[in-house]
């Protein structure tokens, strides 16, 4: 569809405004994760809102955990996540193959240094999202060869 | 979906707001981003509907409202022409998307143009198919006008050229 072209564009540009923005003040790359990373959080509280209108209650984080790796990542980007692992105490690893945020970047190792920039806002938007399901969580990603990532 | 990008327009808006104290300053980095973004769009749209060129500035201006406004934010917009001279156009639009979540602007942001992303990415996106031209908002819902009017005045080429054909 239409639309993903248009949030793509509209994420990489807020990512580079931000950071050219930096540049021109502290210089602080900190603090523009941080920004993009809240930016996340208050668009994924309201998009969980939204999707979870009418599902069901969930039994238990786990059942969370597959809603988030299923519904919500296809409603976002439009495919599933394609691996789940969790260490029954509290750490899930989300892995996806084919990142969409990522795919137009590279395939392989190049501009690996500036894949975390793109991630942070779907860092944030996992966050918000478990927190509007009233899970407090860190979210953190990995990135180790484009355009896969965890 | 359509909601993550209103809501990350949303979420834009309100960080950029934080940052800039001054409304014109967060219109021009709206607009900015925008045209960034615009001059991106041109390609992503040209291919997804393979349209004619257009031969006219009233073709133009009908392209952008009919085809692209549905293609990306699915409402249409209308077209008026403003000008004798055939070069400025207003985009009537009854229904704006990107505001659905907004109910109203704050008292002290009174001079911020909300969309003016839309502005920038129109700029860009003609200028890219060498049709320079100014796009501002006319009227703005948020602010209380009846419906929201962005105005295309198409600038004069610096040379003269017959459109050929692809």
């Amino acid at each position: 569809m239409a639309d993903e072209a248009l949030f793509l564009l509209l994420h990489n540009e807020m990512v580079a405004g931000l950071y050219r923005a930096a540049e021109q003040g502290e210089g602080e790359n900190g603090r523009c994760t941080t920004k993009l990373e809240s930016m996340g959080f208050r668009v994924g509280q309201g998009l969980i809102e939204r999707f979870t209108k009418d599902t069901a209650r969930f039994k238990d984080e786990l059942d969370i955990m597959k809603f988030i790796c299923k519904d919500f990542w296809t409603t976002v980007f439009k495919k599933q996540i394609d691996n789940l692992r969790t260490n029954h105490q509290g750490i899930y690893v989300l892995q996806d193959n084919k990142f969409r945020l990522l795919t137009q970047m590279s395939a392989g190792k190049q501009y690996l240094e500036h894949a975390p920039k793109y991630l942070a806002f779907t860092c944030g938007l996992i966050r918000g999202g478990l927190s509007n399901l009233g899970i407090k969580s860190i979210v953190t990603a990995e990135v180790s060869s484009m355009p896969a990532c965890k | 979906s359509r909601e993550l990008f209103v809501l990350t327009y949303g979420a834009l808006v309100a960080q950029l707001c934080k940052d800039y104290e001054k409304d014109e300053d967060v219109n021009i980095c709206l607009d900015r981003m925008g045209y960034g973004i615009g001059v991106r769009l041109i390609d992503d749209f040209l291919a997804r509907s393979a349209v004619k060129k257009c031969r006219s500035y009233s073709e133009t201006a009908d392209m952008i409202a009919q085809v692209a406004f549905k293609m990306y934010l699915g409402v249409t917009a209308s077209v008026r022409c403003t000008s004798a001279a055939g070069n400025e156009f207003s985009l009537i639009l009854d229904k704006n998307p990107l505001v659905d979540f907004v109910e109203e602007l704050p008292a002290e942001r009174a001079s911020l143009c909300y969309c003016n992303l839309l502005c920038g990415v129109i700029r860009g996106a003609l200028e890219m198919v060498h049709l320079p031209a100014e796009v501002t908002f006319l009227q703005d819902r948020l602010k209380g006008d009846a419906v929201t009017e962005i105005g295309i005045t198409f600038l004069r080429k610096a040379e003269d050229r017959k459109h050929k054909r692809n």
